[in-house]
């Protein structure tokens, strides 16, 4: 099949994906067993209040037809409104996804070179001291909860030091400077929970195709590690931990919810929480859908970089 | 024979052994040999630790050691309900897809494609802002969001394995369905699966702490390891390490499962069953 019809086709089913997701989201907090009106009100409600929130989610039309209203409303900008303030749930939103974005982002250029630069250097050294230490290390901070690497941070540079701020608040008068001093302590959290796994895929990727019988071959004919690493392994990966890198990113977009907790550093990830907290559906979800699709979008993203670049999975198996 | 085959396994692993029994006898016998109460207050705010309180008390002076034994009982076993649960969900239908192929097969892993394009955090964060946050509920979204992983693994580990020329002896014999998921497939798959339910085991409880820390987890008055960092996290700006604490408890174990799955993972790869 040729290049452009294999990548046309992996969109296409990326759409699909986001299609089936948004129903997903859609049915998560409508078709569930009860009343939606009452499980947000919980027993003790009025039935003036059930009749209320019916109304206001008009919950009486059918399923579909109100998933279709939704549907169109979403891809036209028109979220609804919240059942807590009654604001525009586009209003709400606005701000907070440049912040979230703004702190993946960041996060993002720190973790994905630190990451694949270690793990490369770990699958030179394997078994090695240099692997031995950096194994173990993110050994230690994948089985960390993000809370705990952001509280530390927060307790030793903060705290303790006194370097940078506790509370992540931005305000619109802040300079840059400030701005990437209240942005470090969520971005290095972010960073490091990443990178863990990240660094980990990349060294298990690498040390992967180092069992190949061209590997061998190489080793054979006399090359050195560094250059069967760089020479022949790497091509042959780079697919992979591209897939890896985009993965991250993907994982970065959802670390943020607990990152934003930490830090109290008002994004999506806590508009979010608190949304859930309050039981407010239509902004559940709003939030709901453009977390999954900015995760979805990257997933299909690392695969048509994938068959770009490695120029077998372009045949079909 | 146990010292043989510990001697067997590497450090990283006997380490992850010993502090996994540490772990199960601190927080089952633990909370019975406290001379507190969960929720009984004995102190001040945030006391430091002493002779009376080794960890010192919590935001309205419960002692914190007793807490974190009840509190990461309590983490433990949702955990290992939700990895049951997941396995039980997961390993039925994976195994039953391969082995049945077909149409079953497809349906049944086109669900858990659609499933895993999911974020699991926000599509859990989805599902509690409709049905609340009991505990039957959170074990149960956990089970299912888990399954998703142990159905891939079931299903591939026992489609490679119906490939290799012992099963197929097996069916020319003309042996049934039980006979191939209990004497040839699960005997075989048993490592991998044995490493995943470690690794769903950690990420269940990491994930339900996560919840709680974010407050839509267990509910007070019940301690568990993430609600209680949530609970104390003011503490933290008070140069107090109180929040740290439940939070070090939980990477402790996280830690420990990780090394014994990292080795028994390493030691089945090279056996190499290809």
């Amino acid at each position: 099949m040729p290049l452009t019809g294999l990548v046309f086709k992996r969109l296409l089913s990326g759409l699909a994906t986001l299609l089936i997701v948004s129903a997903m989201v859609f049915a998560g907090t409508e078709l569930l067993p009860g009343d939606v009106a009452e499980a947000i009100l919980g027993q003790q409600a009025t039935p003036q209040a059930v009749a209320a929130i019916r109304a206001e989610l008009d919950l009486d039309r059918p399923a579909l037809a109100r998933y279709w209203d939704w549907l169109s409303g979403c891809l036209t900008g028109d979220l609804g409104r919240s059942l807590a303030n009654g604001r525009e749930v586009t209003d709400l939103i606005a701000g907070r996804l440049g912040r979230s974005f703004l702190l993946a982002g960041l996060a993002a250029l720190i973790a994905i070179p630190l990451a694949v630069g270690l793990g490369l250097i770990a699958a030179l050294y394997e078994d090695r001291l240099t692997d031995k230490g950096i194994s173990a290390t993110t050994l230690a901070l994948v089985s960390m909860p993000e809370f705990l690497v952001g509280y530390l941070l927060l307790y030793v540079f903060a705290v303790k030091l006194g370097w940078l701020p506790a509370l992540s608040r931005l305000t619109d008068t802040m300079s840059v400077l400030d701005t990437l001093r209240a942005l470090a302590l969520p971005c290095i959290t972010l960073a490091l929970v990443v990178s863990a796994h990240t660094m980990r895929l990349t060294r298990a990727a690498v040390l992967s195709v180092m069992t190949q019988p061209y590997i061998e071959m190489a080793e054979l004919k006399g090359a050195t590690r560094r250059r069967i690493i760089f020479r022949h392994a790497l091509p042959n990966v780079l697919s992979t931990v591209l897939n890896i890198v985009l993965l991250t990113l993907a994982y970065l977009v959802v670390g943020v919810v607990v990152v934003e907790a930490v830090f109290n550093y008002s994004g999506m990830g806590k508009l979010m929480v608190d949304a859930v907290a309050k039981r407010d559906v239509p902004l559940v979800q709003a939030c709901g859908l453009i977390f999954a699709s900015v995760y979805v979008t990257l997933n299909v993203s690392a695969d048509i970089l994938a068959i770009l670049a490695n120029p077998r999975r372009r045949r079909p198996k | 024979m146990i010292r043989g085959w510990l001697s067997e396994v590497d450090l990283g692993a006997r380490i992850g052994i010993v502090v996994l029994v540490l772990f199960a006898v601190l927080t089952l016998v633990g909370p019975a040999l406290s001379p507190y109460g969960e929720t009984q207050v004995i102190g001040g705010a945030w006391d430091a630790p002493s002779a009376a309180n080794w960890l010192g008390t919590d935001r309205i002076g419960r002692d914190m050691a007793t807490r974190i034994l009840f509190g990461a009982r309590m983490t433990a076993m949702l955990a290992l309900a939700a990895a049951l649960g997941a396995f039980l969900i997961g390993c039925t239908l994976g195994i039953a897809a391969a082995v049945a192929g077909g149409w079953i097969d497809l349906v049944a892993t086109r669900i858990v494609d659609a499933v895993m394009a999911f974020p699991s955090l926000i599509l859990a964060l989805i599902v509690l802002s409709v049905l609340g946050t009991s505990i039957p509920v959170l074990v149960a979204v956990m089970a299912v969001l888990a399954s998703t992983v142990v159905f891939r693994l079931a299903r591939a580990v026992a489609a490679d394995i119906n490939a290799m020329e012992y099963v197929e002896i097996a069916r020319l014999r003309g042996e049934g369905m039980g006979w191939f998921l209990f004497r040839e497939i699960l005997p075989n798959a048993a490592p991998t699966l044995i490493a995943e339910f470690g690794l769903r085991f950690v990420n269940a409880a990491i994930f339900i702490s996560s919840l709680s820390f974010l407050g839509l987890g267990i509910q007070p008055p019940f301690a568990d390891l993430g609600g209680m960092v949530r609970d104390n996290a003011m503490a933290i700006t008070f140069g107090r390490i109180a929040p740290l604490l439940p939070a070090i408890a939980l990477a402790i174990l996280a830690i420990a499962v990780n090394l014994v799955v990292d080795a028994v993972l390493k030691r089945n790869a090279n056996l190499d069953l290809r």
